[in-house]
């Protein structure tokens, strides 16, 4: 099935296949105003473009032609939740909020629609239990495979020994800032570091008091779980204080040009995860360039191609566009329904054959998705920002999370959840 | 001196530098609530959009670029030129003269005699739409801002009080400017209203606009003057927020630090707005501190309209607030 699948996405890319009637509709989510702006603007774009190339270079997907509606969250959960019914009579074949508290908000919601949600590196956690979560799935990684990976970092860089080191969690005082807490606890239990917590107040502009905290009781590490402008407020801080960049680790959604540009040289040697990689020079860029810039058809001003959150669309774009040849190849049909794509990314198995086949060689971790699984294998790799060449580079390949501590905790929250929702985990 | 006692005294050194940051944007509401009664809902608006003209002009970006490229099929970006602070700063403020002129224009001039809730809708509809136009005008990329200004750790403070107490405390160096610039901002401001021919007219339109016409004050000319000083007030506090984390649209949400102060102080007192951001400013960081960590921390948002309201309760006015006294 491997080499199918793998077979026909080449096959697909090198040659395209006939125009069919239908269109493959992918409403996007996007917050391109706002005060999160800078970063949902490239997140949007990379998405936007990944699509327009398939329809310009390929006519789509399987011939079909993609059709993509944007609706303006302003990463509103409320504007979220009012995008979503607008369009979910229009049977979307794949829903990426791009936003935790949206994600948190549809996820009863696409399961009693028969819809299908993504949300990579976001969301509700312990969606990874697809036995509870059947229409959502947060593979490649989930925030606390994120979490873990930093700490197995941590244990690689000090001789497997943490025991003693005072590490912070540094937190957007949010659904999505808290994600990270439940899982550092049982790891300080399990390595024996102390753990503490700084809750940050959304958007995060003034955290003198945090930071003085920091510089008091001077943590060994310190994690950091941000958004917007709690990221550069922080990044700032942190160099104002001369608490050791180096030592800074942010989760993914902490490590983009928009977090470390504004405290310019401060900022170098500053750590974060990231969920894919971080050179802007893939190859798929060639046809981005190709089909989508110099055609005029790119989604923004053209210029964030290559940028973190950019590629972050494209990832999501191309995850999409996957799991839709597998369904068109499941199901030997181009016309696709919400219910076949849930079967498709249920079965989904990305491998780096399949990736350099898009033309993103290194890119992403490999993973497969089961019933069971919905959140892939838990891998990430940590990154870090050169300020001198403005720009990120890979530090470490990539790193699988303990899954010994993150599977029972994904169990425990997601039968609570069951629970509570009246639901018969089935597979 | 125990430990806890030295930090008391950094934390309570941080919040009044803190509280400095917060009054330097309540001042915006304060001047144009003075002078006209409008609750100015677009004054954290007006300090993202000085700040996003200033790093445009500085570094030569063309305004409407990705517009322009959207409907030519063009690649422009860039005049290609630096413009020196000084120069950036004086051309920005003139902008916010020129933005003054426009909204006494085409809102004010329209909303003459209307209730304050109309006036306070139309500045909700100007916030509104100066996000979108500075989106548009300048892009939504954050931008770093360097105006010269030093930032990180004072020396001088750090080796001044290892001296003193055996601590090093820490202060921004940009905060230490803030403050200058606040008390320079407010004397100057003092002294343009108590002492030139416009700010006794400023005066005269705050106390009553009808007695103020009367005696050939033109109320068109306060407006714009009014809205020019809030406008060269915001650039003031857009350039330090902006220089702490750079350039971006959360900028906007600074006002939302500004409204304990203001009810604190007092909506109409410009020493009220300054008094009120030191004493929001210390109590917040003190709190956040002491009880935070206890509680759960992120404290900060809440509490400063906590303590704006215990105020309320004694002075509803504010500290220096005028006493309304309606009779019948």
């Amino acid at each position: 099935m491997k080499v199918r699948f793998a077979t026909l996405v080449a096959a697909a890319i090198a040659t395209g296949m006939p125009a069919f009637a239908q269109e493959l509709f992918f409403p996007s989510m996007v917050y391109r105003t706002g005060p999160f702006a800078a970063s949902g603007i490239p997140l949007a774009d990379g998405y936007a473009d990944y699509f327009t190339m398939l329809n310009e270079r390929d006519g789509g997907i399987g011939g079909v032609k993609i059709k993509l509606t944007e609706c303006e969250t302003s990463y509103n959960t409320e504007k979220g939740v009012e995008c979503y019914e607008g369009f979910k009579g229009q049977k979307p074949l794949l829903i990426q909020p791009n936003s935790t508290g949206i994600a948190y908000q549809l996820i009863p919601k696409v399961e009693a629609d028969g819809l299908t949600m993504l949300t990579p590196g976001l969301g509700r956690t312990s969606v990874k239990n697809g036995a509870v979560f059947r229409n959502t799935f947060n593979f490649p990684s989930n925030y606390w495979d994120g979490a873990s990976i930093i700490i197995k970092h941590l244990l690689a860089e000090n001789g497997d020994d943490l025991k003693g080191k005072k590490i912070t969690l540094l937190y957007h005082n949010s659904a999505y800032g808290k994600e990270p807490i439940r899982t550092l606890e049982e790891l300080s239990k399990k390595h024996g570091f102390e753990f503490n917590t700084l809750p940050v107040d959304s958007p995060g502009q003034e955290q003198k008091s945090q930071w003085l905290q920091i510089r008091r009781d001077r943590p060994d590490f310190v994690i950091m779980w941000g958004w917007g402008v709690m990221n550069s407020a922080a990044i700032q801080e942190a160099a104002n204080v001369r608490y050791p960049m180096e030592n800074i680790y942010g989760s993914w959604w902490s490590g983009s040009e928009n977090d470390v540009r504004p405290a310019g040289d401060g900022a170098n040697g500053y750590k974060s995860l990231n969920m894919h990689g971080a050179n802007g020079d893939y190859p798929i860029f060639a046809d981005v360039a190709k089909y989508v810039k110099d055609a005029g058809k790119a989604a923004g001003a053209g210029d964030q191609i290559g940028s973190i959150m950019y590629l972050r669309g494209v990832y999501e774009g191309a995850l999409a566009h996957l799991a839709v040849l597998k369904a068109q190849a499941d199901n030997n049909t181009k016309e696709v329904t919400p219910a076949m794509m849930r079967d498709a990314l249920e079965g989904m198995e990305v491998t780096e054959e399949i990736m350099a086949g898009l033309g993103l060689p290194n890119f992403a971790p490999p993973f497969k998705a089961t019933c069971e699984n919905h959140g892939g294998d838990g891998y990430a790799l940590i990154q870090q920002w050169d300020a001198k060449a403005g720009k990120w580079s890979a530090i470490t390949d990539w790193i699988q999370s303990d899954l010994e501590v993150i599977d029972p905790l994904v169990k425990a929250d997601s039968e609570a959840y069951a629970k509570e929702a009246g639901i018969t985990p089935k597979c | 001196m125990s430990d806890t006692i030295l930090y008391a005294m950094e934390v309570t050194l941080n919040g009044l530098m803190a509280g400095v940051l917060y009054a330097l944007v309540a001042l915006g509401f304060v001047l144009i609530f003075k002078a006209s009664g409008i609750f100015n809902y677009a004054q954290g608006v007006m300090a993202l959009f000085a700040a996003l003209t200033l790093v445009g002009i500085q570094n030569g970006q063309i305004p409407f670029s990705h517009l322009i490229n959207a409907m030519f099929g063009t690649q422009l970006h860039h005049f290609g030129w630096k413009v020196p602070a000084v120069l950036a700063i004086l051309l920005t403020a003139l902008v916010m003269v020129g933005l003054a002129i426009l909204v006494e224009r085409y809102v004010l001039k329209h909303l003459v005699n209307q209730e304050p809730i109309i006036l306070f809708m139309a500045t909700i509809g100007l916030a509104y739409f100066m996000e979108g136009f500075g989106d548009v005008m300048w892009g939504a990329d954050i931008k770093k801002l360097d105006v010269g200004i030093p930032q990180g750790m004072s020396e001088t403070v750090d080796q001044l009080t290892y001296n003193l107490f055996g601590y090093g405390f820490f202060i921004d160096t940009l905060d230490i400017v803030a403050a200058v610039v606040a008390v320079i901002l407010v004397v100057t401001l003092t002294l343009f209203s108590q002492y030139s021919k416009q700010g006794r007219a400023l005066r005269a339109v705050a106390d009553d606009h009808q007695a103020a016409l009367s005696v050939g004050i033109s109320l068109r000319f306060i407006w714009v003057l009014t809205w020019s000083i809030a406008g060269f007030v915001a650039l003031v506090a857009g350039i330090m927020w902006g220089s702490k984390s750079g350039v971006q649209f959360s900028l906007s949400l600074i006002a939302l630090k500004a409204l304990p102060v203001l009810m604190l102080g007092g909506f109409t007192s410009i020493p009220g707005a300054i008094v009120g951001g030191l004493i929001i400013g210390v109590g917040e960081k003190l709190f956040e501190f002491f009880i935070g960590p206890m509680i759960g921390g992120a404290t900060e948002n809440w509490f400063a309209y906590v303590l704006a309201l215990l105020f309320l309760v004694f002075r509803p006015q504010g500290l220096f607030g005028d006493r309304i006294i309606e009779r019948v």
